[in-house]
């Protein structure tokens, strides 16, 4: 008794995380490893695996982006193969975003939005080539979404100027404390769902790989990585970025 | 019984815990699945929408998905990152 306590003590500590999750005898690995310790402000903190993950897939961004300039500053009347490519990729993310924004989808618009669901949909399927997804870590989900309610509150503020405060008093006075909650309680709805989508998948795939016999993990897991990764990543991505036009839409608006 | 430590104690009861947090699943399935058969009726309707009927089903999906997660985020740091046992601990 004493024993199994102690080691499902080093486990939820995670001294021992690596080695048992319940009565397992195999390693369940799906947490985030800290690879090199530095100062910062007096705390010891750590380049994570978020981050390596992160730099390769902004590295990857950086490079499509430098290719398809360098594409587009020789650009054919008559596109074909790459520029063709990039060319669809922006009349598609700005198609969604004036179909979702409407009148107020202007340019600039589609520059956050489409960086922002270019970074997750990545993020979200780097789980295929073995990275560990970046969006499976609560502090960059909670970074995103942060970046989108300034967005939004900018927005609120830009075209509300004093009336933000007085729309918090709508319907009636009783509710301000409500709605004042219910501003906040963006941050937190949209980069917890993001976090438990993508932190779900992973251990979903991590316990299948780790649980099951080294036979049934050929071939097998394509259709978990076809579900959990792509499907949802993909999902993942456009509702965050849906949500973050739909908000700013109604501040605008309201 | 005497054998149970404080930590086992809070280790059973966090176990326990993880395990009632998950039952937040019900409504989000129930939801959704409410959401996927009333997009199905509208597909049956007017197939000519479907693309828009598909996007707003999924965004409704997701967003009656968020209470769902937080019960797994909860059930997720009863597991791996026990606030209980650390303030225990440190105590």
């Amino acid at each position: 008794m004493v024993n199994v306590a102690a080691s499902a003590l080093d486990m939820v500590t995670g001294i021992g995380a690596m080695q048992t999750v319940l009565s397992s005898e195999k390693a369940v690995d799906f947490f985030i490893h800290e690879l090199i310790p530095y100062k910062f402000f007096g705390q010891t903190v750590y380049i994570t695996t978020t981050h390596v993950c992160e730099l390769i897939i902004i590295l990857g961004i950086l490079i499509f982006a430098i290719a398809a300039r360098i594409k587009i500053m020789h650009a054919e009347e008559v596109p074909r193969g790459f520029q063709n490519v990039v060319e669809f990729l922006i009349e598609l993310l700005e198609k969604y975003v004036h179909g979702a924004m409407g009148t107020h989808g202007k340019k600039s618009y589609v520059n956050y939005i489409g960086t922002i669901m270019l970074f997750i949909l990545l993020c979200n399927i780097s789980g295929l080539v073995g990275l560990r997804a970046p969006t499976a870590d609560y502090g960059t989900t909670l970074c995103l979404a942060l970046i989108s309610v300034g967005m939004i509150q900018y927005n609120n503020i830009k075209t509300n100027k004093f009336r933000v405060v007085t729309n918090l008093f709508k319907p009636i006075p009783l509710l301000f404390p409500i709605n004042l909650i219910g501003e906040f309680a963006t941050i937190i709805s949209l980069s917890l769902r993001l976090f438990g989508n993508v932190m779900a998948g992973t251990v979903m795939i991590t316990l299948y790989y780790t649980l099951m016999p080294v036979i049934a993990t050929i071939g097998i897991p394509t259709v978990f990585h076809a579900y959990l990764d792509v499907f949802s990543g993909a999902i993942q991505a456009y509702v965050f970025t849906m949500l973050t036009m739909v908000f700013i839409t109604d501040k605008i608006e309201g | 019984m005497n054998q149970i430590t404080n930590e086992g104690l809070i280790l059973a009861c966090s176990a326990v815990g993880a395990g009632l947090a998950m039952i937040a699943g019900i409504g989000p399935g129930v939801g959704q699945g409410y959401a996927a058969g009333q997009g199905a009726a509208a597909v049956g309707r007017n197939p000519g929408a479907k693309g828009d009927i598909m996007s707003t089903m999924l965004l409704g999906q997701a967003v009656a998905e968020t209470t769902g997660l937080y019960g797994l985020v909860i059930a997720l740091l009863l597991m791996y990152a026990n606030p209980l046992l650390t303030k225990f601990l440190n105590l």
